[in-house]
């Protein structure tokens, strides 16, 4: 080419190259709220990124210091608000670990159910919002249909739709209804219809596709010293389920696949919930076809578990207990504990501390999530800034888990 | 059955293992601090342990009722040989201890957290900040003497807010029959720090 | 002649050009209101159930999401607001235009909840004021939609009083301020 005829300096031409800083967050529609983002680009790649969370820090560990044991489920009910009845039951049973029980057979039937249930919604959710955040919204409401028949058997079984503070240390709240298994069965076909329509709209579409494919790809080894869990490591092409691995409950009896990804990249966080769905709803089928239909819920323990109500009102030694418990709360021996269930996440761990008293000395929750946002900065750097709303989509970052 | 990595433990390190015990089922050792990440550095590389996966990373404050006051609780699994062990280390104040970070890179986050919670200070951690907690905020909230109530606002409150009336304290809807480990929260109250 | 519009020419009956404008300019505020979801935590999760199918808050008017603060009028706040949030949801309530109406969507935003300790804000209005509160944790969609009702006679009404019933509060200020800025209109236009 023809040089030109005046001389220029070669740097008034260029734009400027030094790093631009973007500023995404808290307040932005794709960060739910609770995380912002200091991306720093290049042009449109990201060379940088600062993480910060703690907007929705609540202060849960220090709360569970000051009620009784079982004081605290309220507040695990809202660490993975998506899935709280994961969270009731695995809070439940590290106290039972601690109390050396175990819940009779019938209730470790019903927390199975309730627990895949609460699975469910919680991939529903995340998978929704991140096909939502894509400009999909149709599946969204698809998926939002389907969570809402779930939540009203939820709702029939303990009387909220969401926060549910139904997990009892040494059992549950209530009995099942007796209609608990017909609505169940009733609800799975139609969530799976649902659920299979609105995973046909974007699986049939390019740009959602183009969009998750080959982004935000994380190593396997680095996901394993970063400490994640669940789905998100699964999808590296890790089996570690703890249901599977150290099975709790009575997962050991089920007969059900753990579907595992190949890359780590946002399709295979993506399509390993969507079978872990399908892989839920199969666990529920096989736990109503075991659970009896008549026995106790709660173990036999009166240091432990309220008297049945009429017998608060009758008697003095149901009214003494009935208090004892309320008002001293459950008298876990001193010592320590770390139990650990595999919740909508990921590993869900409680470790704990117990002077003997009736209040907690230290619960610590171990939030999976935690774990994963951490990983966040290696998906995203050498991205673009796009690809940052599917990866932090897939992900399933629950401000509640990962800030407690 | 991850006994074997206590022997293990005890084998290789000797004294540096001042204790190890398995309530519950879950196996620990506690360890010198200042061999912390030397012992850590041995589980993650060393065959027959290969604890590569991180789990968490926390701390507790036993205050007045231990000495040394913190305890640093790490949990650890390995990947393929499915064992977990919880090590701990006793360290007093002021609280540090060195950094996990490079060991695993999981621990990063988690000593952040632990740092902004109970202020322990991890040596040789490459971006110790707080992480949950603004930077303007002053204290460690976890600690057992930070009051719960105390809180540290960003923004001046509306002149129209009303806060908490009497009667409402912060034992509001609480047992009176528990305890509560809040030791500080009487003592501020005498001082007048509260909500408004 | 619909209900609504008949309330409005009932409104000139008064006889004052201004209010018959004003009546019919709220009129039209309070089926567009464009919302600015500023959503944290557990209640969002009610909260994408009031915009999905069952329970659709689009058939109230309040349909669009605005990401934007400077183009919406309803700044919907679901969830709990931490004292590191707060200053960000000062900004945001600063930077949208008038007129502007504040929702505090479940007992956290409205009073900061159970949660009462050193990091949460103990109710929004302590920051920004709140128009209508609606309690629960997290309330049903039938209370939100309620409160959103409540929020569109209010702004009929021309009502910009912050809310001021409120949890907690002295019952006397309450009693002080409802005698200023009563009486309780009729709320709805009814249906006869
Ligand atoms: S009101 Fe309840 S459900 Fe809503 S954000 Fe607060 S704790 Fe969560």
């Amino acid at each position: 080419m023809e040089p030109l005829d005046i001389e220029l300096d070669e740097g008034e031409l260029e734009l400027p190259n030094d790093p631009m800083q973007v500023n995404m967050g808290p307040a932005h529609p794709a960060m739910h709220g609770t995380v912002r983002m200091v991306v720093e680009l290049s042009g449109e790649t990201i060379t940088k990124v600062d993480v910060q969370i703690g907007y929705l820090h609540r202060g849960f560990e220090k709360m569970c210091e000051r009620g009784t044991w079982t004081q605290v489920f309220p507040y695990v009910d809202r660490l993975n608000y998506a899935s709280p009845m994961l969270n009731n039951v695995g809070f439940a049973l590290a106290v039972e670990k601690m109390l050396g029980v175990t819940v009779p057979e019938r209730c470790q039937h019903y927390r199975v159910v309730l627990g895949e249930l609460a699975r469910i919604c919680d991939h529903l959710v995340c998978s929704g919002a991140m096909a939502m955040e894509l400009g999909a919204f149709t599946p969204f409401l698809y998926f939002c249909k389907a969570r809402e028949l779930i939540w009203d058997v939820f709702e029939e079984e303990t009387g909220a739709r969401v926060t549910h503070s139904f997990g009892r240390v040494g059992g549950m709240a209530k009995e099942p209804t007796p209609a608990f298994k017909e609505m169940v069965r009733n609800a799975l076909p139609a969530v799976r219809a649902l659920i299979d329509d609105g995973e046909k709209l974007l699986l049939a579409n390019r740009i959602f596709l183009d969009r998750i494919e080959n982004v935000g790809v994380m190593p396997k080894d680095l996901a394993v010293a970063l400490g994640w869990t669940g789905v998100v490591l699964r999808s590296t092409g890790v089996p570690y389920d703890v249901r599977k691995v150290h099975p709790y409950l009575t997962y050991d009896r089920y007969d059900f696949d753990v579907p595992v990804g190949t890359r780590g990249d946002n399709y295979d966080r993506f399509m390993c919930r969507q079978e872990e769905i399908r892989q839920s709803t199969r666990i529920i089928e096989q736990a109503l076809e075991q659970m009896a239909d008549e026995g106790p819920i709660n173990i036999d323990d009166p240091r432990i578990v309220l008297p049945p109500k009429d017998e608060v009102y009758s008697t003095i030694e149901g009214t003494i207990q009935h208090f004892k418990i309320v008002m001293e709360g459950i008298k876990v021996p001193a010592g320590e504990c770390y139990s650990y269930t595999e919740a909508g996440n990921g590993e869900l761990g409680f470790y704990m501390v117990s002077d003997g008293s009736g209040t907690p000395y230290r619960v610590r929750i171990r939030p999976p999530c935690f774990a994963t946002m951490q990983g966040i900065e290696k998906m995203i750097v050498g991205g673009m800034v796009p690809d940052v709303v599917p990866t932090f989509g897939s992900v399933n970052m629950i401000g509640g888990e990962c800030d407690h | 059955m991850s006994k074997r990595v206590l022997d293990r433990l005890n084998q290789v390190f000797g004294d540096a293992i001042l204790e190890t015990h398995s309530q519950h089922g879950d196996d620990t050792a506690v360890v010198e601090a200042s061999r912390w990440r030397e012992v850590a550095r041995f589980l993650r590389d060393d065959e027959r342990c290969a604890m590569n996966h991180f789990i968490d990373l926390t701390a507790v404050d036993y205050s007045d009722r231990r000495e040394p006051r913190y305890e640093v609780v790490l949990h650890i699994r390995s990947l393929e040989k499915l064992h977990r062990v919880r090590l701990k280390a006793r360290i007093g104040e002021p609280p540090s201890i060195d950094s996990l970070a490079e060991v695993w890179a999981g621990a990063n986050w988690f000593e952040r957290e632990c740092f902004d919670m109970f202020g322990v200070d991890f040596v040789g951690h490459p971006n110790l900040r707080r992480i949950l907690l603004y930077p303007e905020f002053v204290g460690h909230p976890l600690r057992k003497d930070y009051p719960a109530q105390m809180t540290q606002p960003l923004v001046e409150y509306r002149p129209e807010a009303i806060g908490k009336l009497p009667p409402f304290s912060e034992h509001e809807g609480m047992p009176f029959g528990r305890q509560t480990h809040d030791r500080a929260a009487a003592h501020v109250n005498a001082l007048g720090f509260t909500d408004e | 002649m619909s209900q609504t519009q008949r309330y409005v020419f009932e409104g000139s009956q008064q006889g004052f050009a201004t209010t018959r404008l004003e009546d019919l300019l709220n009129w039209a505020k309070k089926y567009s209101l464009f919302q600015y979801p500023f959503v944290t935590a557990c209640c969002a999760m009610e909260f994408m159930a009031l915009a999905s199918p069952r329970f659709d808050m689009a058939r109230f008017g309040a349909e669009a999401p605005r990401f934007s603060p400077r183009q919406s009028d309803l700044l919907w706040v679901v969830g709990t607001i931490s004292q590191r949030q707060a200053p960000i949801l000062k900004t945001v309530y600063d930077q949208m235009a008038d007129p502007k109406y504040v929702l505090a969507f479940g007992t956290c935003a409205s009073c900061g909840g159970f949660y009462d300790n050193y990091t949460t804000l103990a109710g929004i209005d302590k920051v920004v004021p709140v128009d209508v509160y609606v309690p629960g944790c997290p309330p049903r969609p039938e209370s939100v939609i309620d409160g959103l009702l409540l929020l569109q006679d209010k702004i009929q009404r021309g009502d910009r009083t912050p809310g001021i019933v409120k949890p907690r509060t002295d019952p006397h200020q309450v009693a002080k301020a409802l005698a200023e800025h009563s009486p309780l209109v009729p709320l709805r236009t009814s249906k006869s």
